[in-house]
């Protein structure tokens, strides 16, 4: 496998890992464990391999087309930082692993944990190998919301849900500000390509658009690493599990900042802007965060700040922006992440051992956990910047650096470094202060030294600390140097890892640093006592978590107040509104189209006499429709079907045949549907019968819609006008004419249209039909009337009518009714011949499966409406469900049988038979497809009509107080 | 013709407009058929009118397509008039069912203040 492919398993690893992690049991510990554990090993082997080619200096590089047309490729890209970093997140990863493994308890579900942690994992390793800033931008992304996860791991504790909401919020928006950043820098260099940007630092810091760009990079970058002002977000992020503040807070999550701030180096720093940004935010969250940890009473907290603290330190580093700024920068992000990390895991012992964190009661727990205390100490050791530690080595080179770039006279950087030193040192002994003293007997758990892997990861760190710490030049030096000149190139200056650099200005500073802090220790113990002070004095005010709370709080008032202003939940309100746009709108586009000259009857043919004696009809009945639909439904009803029959005469005489059919067939199947309806709505009487007077607001909001009605009225007709007296412009409909009987081998072009030239239009229809008589199914099976319509209405309590003293079924089986009845069983198939009719002519002759399929509907509904739902249904079973299915079958399998002769989904083709007697016959496969069509709505039109006949004859649920007669509604609702 | 045509349209539309506005469920599904109607007719009269004149290609030779009724417009809405169906039974069956859930057939599910 070339190298170049191992950098894509190395990304993808963790994501197929995490895939498979959360498909596992919940209790599978540890197998989840191993696999977790397995695959970040396989990576740390993969990456030690590749250091044979990123050792010598060499880039691998691997590309991939990822959005060509914006120049934008998927690039893996590997130098000695990227690979730093990528031993940094799978060898912490792998520690981190092995060690919740012992910390995670049974209760906690382990795929969710492992899954999330190896997702991360990805998004982190993605984050430093991307050679695409844009790519780079979407793993950013991805690792605010996989911490987000891990953050509230603990979904049922509401500090991890602040915390996780917390995090992601502020790190997220920080994301945004990146990407409006890299878009910016992408513009100034012409390209993404992380090469390409770094070649042009000259470009960039001389465009005028600098200092914007470096603004939104620096705002995604301090707030991913918790720089001041955005700092508060970590310690809320306490909350989550041990191993993951672990890993998230020393190795990977809040370096990602760093990181992305070493990366840009070459090309944004060595201006003001950028030294007084990022040095400036580095030196605030230095000495804030450091004063903020020796308050604090969690131990966690505790090192959540100095987290802080020593990240600032880093920055500061790198806002300096010297050459040995960034060896220093580099060397401690190392160092931070090997002690930082031993630390947290050995707070999560005391926590697993004791029950608590709090200082103020834990004491002399060297006695109970004598190896893990000894570890703790020596880690804590290097975070305050012992000698023969790492930590000290790095803490020298930044004493060194703030002196130098001070120089002689300015010496308050200097200042500044040295009481973030004092400080460290007294948290730090604060931190240790847990191990000394005598075993206090009130703890929650009796401490006991954990299960040795459990220990392990720590005993390896601390080791590694005293390694580097001692043998800097031996261990370390190469590793460093390549990460060093990877950001610096040529620029890499000379430098030296020793422990002893002889007596000079930064070991004095060092010195006075320790002293300092031992003192200040002592005085705050002399003054607060063991249990130290409440509040960390001064800087309590200073609460970013109180602000974004309350700010994230009244965000969310203000815009629910928003809502209440200017939305409404009133149907009515929005209908109105959206009438207004409807008729408002075009008012606003008018004026670009070619009116015709008023009045103009230039390209206007004769009026028919007839023709307009059916409009009168139809408006007159449109007219009424409104008029009656309150008070008088059944009436309203039947004046709508009086204008769907003239809209469908219309259509008949305006040369549509096929239109004229289906409305025909469409308006008797619908007045059946709303009859049916009609039984389950309260009954209304007008209020003069009532002698009430109708309020004089409705009569205001009656006038005002009607006028708006009438807008719309005449403004559809102007329209409507203005478009028929234009001369046509030419149609697409044209070709359709030329090819339907050649190429569709049909002759009628409607019917060609639906089921092959747009046959994938209609099977798209065809399914919404399926898919609206299954919600109809669905809804009615649930239904439940209103109580005073579940008994039967007055026209049908008495079964017997009066006039021939039978029931409905007595006149169909003997009465009056036997000869219709009889008659229309025998015209069943007849009505059945008729549809096949239509449904064969269909492609060349007006006709097809929709109407074919509504004539047999209506067909069926004859017989149901003389015989009854339940004589019916006793002797013919419909059975719409298979219809609906077995139609969609067809049609998509006439379609998919297009691909099995190489043409593309539902390509038509014409068959040539000659069959004896019948002679030469065409069969278009577009038949096959009627036929589906034909199914699916035969399906519909009975199961929607079936299933709302069904609700008058089955039993409803009884209502618990009797149901009110119906002749006593409530008035309330009558006008 | 044309005249006609479109005030029948405009008058179908207005008494659309007027239903959907008006606080009775349904009031409003009259309102959207009178107004599914004239959205059919408008969508149609969009191929011009043409009398005598069915997209049907029966004659030998290659058809003139001047010399018939634009199909385009008539397939969709033959499509509409078939949609149109199942969003009436749709809405029918809401209407029916808020009917049953909130005791009123007030389009907004409760009857507005007196």
């Amino acid at each position: 496998m070339p190298d170049s492919m191992l950098l894509l398993l190395l990304v993808a690893l963790p994501f197929i890992g995490s895939a498979i992690a959360g498909m596992m049991p919940v209790n599978a510990r540890n197998p989840e464990a191993w696999l977790a554990g397995g695959l970040t090993l396989t990576g740390l082997l993969v990456t030690f391999f590749l250091y044979t080619t990123v050792g010598a200096g060499d880039v691998l590089r691997y590309e991939a087309a990822w959005l060509p047309a914006y120049g934008v490729n998927f690039v893996l890209r590997m130098d000695g930082l990227s690979w730093l970093f990528t031993v940094l997140i799978l060898g912490i990863g792998f520690l981190v692993v092995l060690y919740a493994r012992y910390y995670m308890s049974a209760a906690d579900p382990a795929p969710r944990f492992f899954s999330f942690l190896l997702a991360f994992m990805g998004s982190m390793l993605g984050i430093v190998l991307s050679g695409n800033l844009i790519q780079l931008v979407v793993f950013w992304e991805l690792t605010s919301l996989t911490s987000f996860l891990l953050i509230g791991y603990w979904q049922h504790r509401i500090d991890a849900r602040r915390g996780a909401r917390m995090a992601f919020i502020i790190t997220a928006s920080g994301g945004l500000c990146l990407l409006a950043g890299i878009l910016l820098l992408g513009h100034i260099t012409a390209s993404y390509d992380l090469d390409v940007v770094l070649a042009q630092g000259d470009v960039i810091r001389n465009h005028p658009w600098y200092f914007p760009t470096l603004l939104l990079i620096a705002l995604g970058a301090l707030t991913k690493s918790a720089q001041f002002p955005f700092h508060f977000w970590l310690p809320h992020a306490m909350a989550a599990p041990t191993p993951v503040s672990a890993y998230l807070h020393s190795a990977t999550m809040v370096k990602a900042g760093i990181f992305l701030l070493m990366r840009l180096w070459p090309v944004l720093s060595g201006t003001s802007e950028w030294m007084w940004l990022i040095g400036g935010a580095g030196i605030c969250t230095l000495l804030v965060g450091a004063f903020a940890a020796i308050f604090q009473h969690d131990l966690k907290g505790l090192l959540a700040y100095s987290t802080i603290s020593h990240l600032g330190l880093i920055t500061v580093l790198l806002g300096i922006g010297t050459p040995l700024g960034i060896v220093a920068a580099i060397f401690h992000t190392l160092n931070h992440a090997i002690f930082k990390a031993s630390l947290f895991m050995a707070a999560g012992i005391v926590d697993h051992e004791t029950g608590t964190r709090d200082m103020r009661l834990l004491r002399g727990l060297s006695r109970a956990l004598p190896v893990t205390g000894s570890l703790a100490v020596i880690a804590t050791a290097s975070m305050a910047g012992v000698p023969l530690l790492n930590g000290f080595l790095s803490k020298e080179m930044f004493f060194a650096e703030t002196a130098l770039i001070g120089g002689e006279e300015n010496w308050w950087m200097s200042i500044a470094a040295v009481t973030a030193g004092m400080f460290s040192v007294t948290y730090s002994l604060r931190f240790i202060s847990v191990f000394f003293g005598k075993l206090p007997a009130g703890l929650p758990n009796e401490p006991h030294e954990p299960p040795h892997w459990m220990r392990f990861p720590i005993e390896f760190l601390v080791l590694l600390c005293l390694i580097v710490g001692i043998a800097p030049a031996q261990s370390v030096a190469p590793l460093l140097h390549d990460a060093v000149f990877a950001v610096l190139g040529e620029q890499t200056p000379l430098y030296s890892l020793a422990i002893w650099h002889g007596f000079n200005l930064p070991l004095l500073l060092s010195t006075l640093a320790l002293a300092g802090g031992i003192a200040l220790f002592v005085f705050l113990r002399r003054t607060y006592g063991a249990a130290g002070c409440e509040r960390a004095p001064l800087l309590h005010r200073l609460n970013g978590a109180q602000i974004f709370e309350s700010s994230l709080l009244s965000l969310t008032q203000a815009a629910s107040r928003l809502l209440r202003a200017i939305g409404t939940q009133r149907l009515q309100t929005q209908l109105l509104w959206l009438m207004l746009a409807l008729i408002g709108a075009p008012l606003f586009v008018a004026g670009s189209l070619p009116l015709p000259a008023w009045p103009s009857f230039s390209g206007a043919s004769p009026v028919d006499p007839l023709f307009a004696l059916m409009w009168l009809i139809g408006c007159a009945c449109a007219i009424a429709a409104a008029w009656q639909a309150k008070y008088h439904r059944l009436a309203a009803l039947i004046f709508v079907g009086g204008t769907g029959l003239v809209t469908s005469l219309t259509f008949l005489w305006l040369s549509a045949p096929d239109l004229a059919l289906t409305q025909l067939m469409v308006e008797t199947v619908t007045t059946i549907l709303l009859l049916l309806g009609l039984r389950w709505l309260p009954p209304r009487i007008v209020p003069l019968e009532l002698s009430l007077t109708v309020p004089r607001r409705a009569w205001i909001r009656r006038y005002r819609d009607l006028l708006i009605a009438a807008a719309g009225g005449i403004s559809m007709a102007a329209l409507s006008y203005a478009a028929l007296v234009l001369p046509a412009p030419p149609s697409l409909g044209d070709f359709f004419l030329v090819r339907a009987l050649p190429e569709g081998g049909g002759s009628n072009v409607v019917n060609v249209l639906l089921v092959d030239f747009r046959g994938f239009d209609t099977l798209g229809e065809i399914t919404v039909l399926a898919i609206v008589a299954l919600t109809v199914y669905a809804l009615l099976r649930r239904f439940r009337p209103a109580p005073e319509s579940i008994a039967i209405p007055v026209q049908q309590t008495s079964d017997v009518d009066p006039a021939v003293r039978q029931t409905p079924n007595e006149q169909a089986e003997r009465g009056h009714l036997t000869i219709p009845v009889i008659y229309l069983r025998l015209l069943l198939p007849f009505m059945g011949i008729m549809a096949a009719y239509f449904f064969l002519r269909g492609h060349n002759l007006p006709g097809g499966g929709f109407v074919a399929a509504l004539i047999f509907c209506v067909a069926i509904i004859c017989q149901y409406m003389l015989a009854g739902t339940v004589w019916i249904e006793s002797h013919l079973r419909m059975r719409p469900h298979r219809w609906l299915s077995y139609g969609l079958l067809i049609a998509c399998g006439t379609g998919l049988g297009a691909w099995s002769f190489g043409y593309p989904f539902l390509t038509s083709h014409t068959l040539h038979l000659s069959l004896p007697l019948l002679g030469e016959i065409h069969v278009p496969s577009a038949l096959g497809f009627d036929i589906g069509v034909f199914a699916v709505v035969v399906g519909t039109t009975m199961l929607i009509l079936m299933s709302l006949a069904h609700q008058s004859i089955r039993s409803h649920r009884v209502p618990t107080k009797s149901s009110p007669n119906p002749s006593h509604m409530p008035t309330r609702e009558i006008v | 013709m044309e005249m006609v045509i479109a005030l029948a349209i405009g008058v179908l539309f207005g008494s659309g407009i007027w239903l959907i506005l008006r606080p009775r469920t349904f009031q409003v599904i009259m309102g959207i058929m009178l107004m599914s109607y004239a959205v059919n007719l408008f969508i149609f009269i969009m191929g011009r009118l043409w009398i005598n004149r069915p997209p049907l290609t029966l004659g030998p030779g290659a058809p003139d397509p001047a010399a018939f009724a634009d199909p385009l417009p008539q397939a969709l809405v033959l499509t509409a008039i078939v949609i149109g169906f199942a969003t009436t039974a749709l809405y029918l069956v809401l209407m029916i069912g808020a009917r049953g859930i909130t005791g009123t057939d007030h389009v907004d599910g409760e009857e507005p203040e007196q």
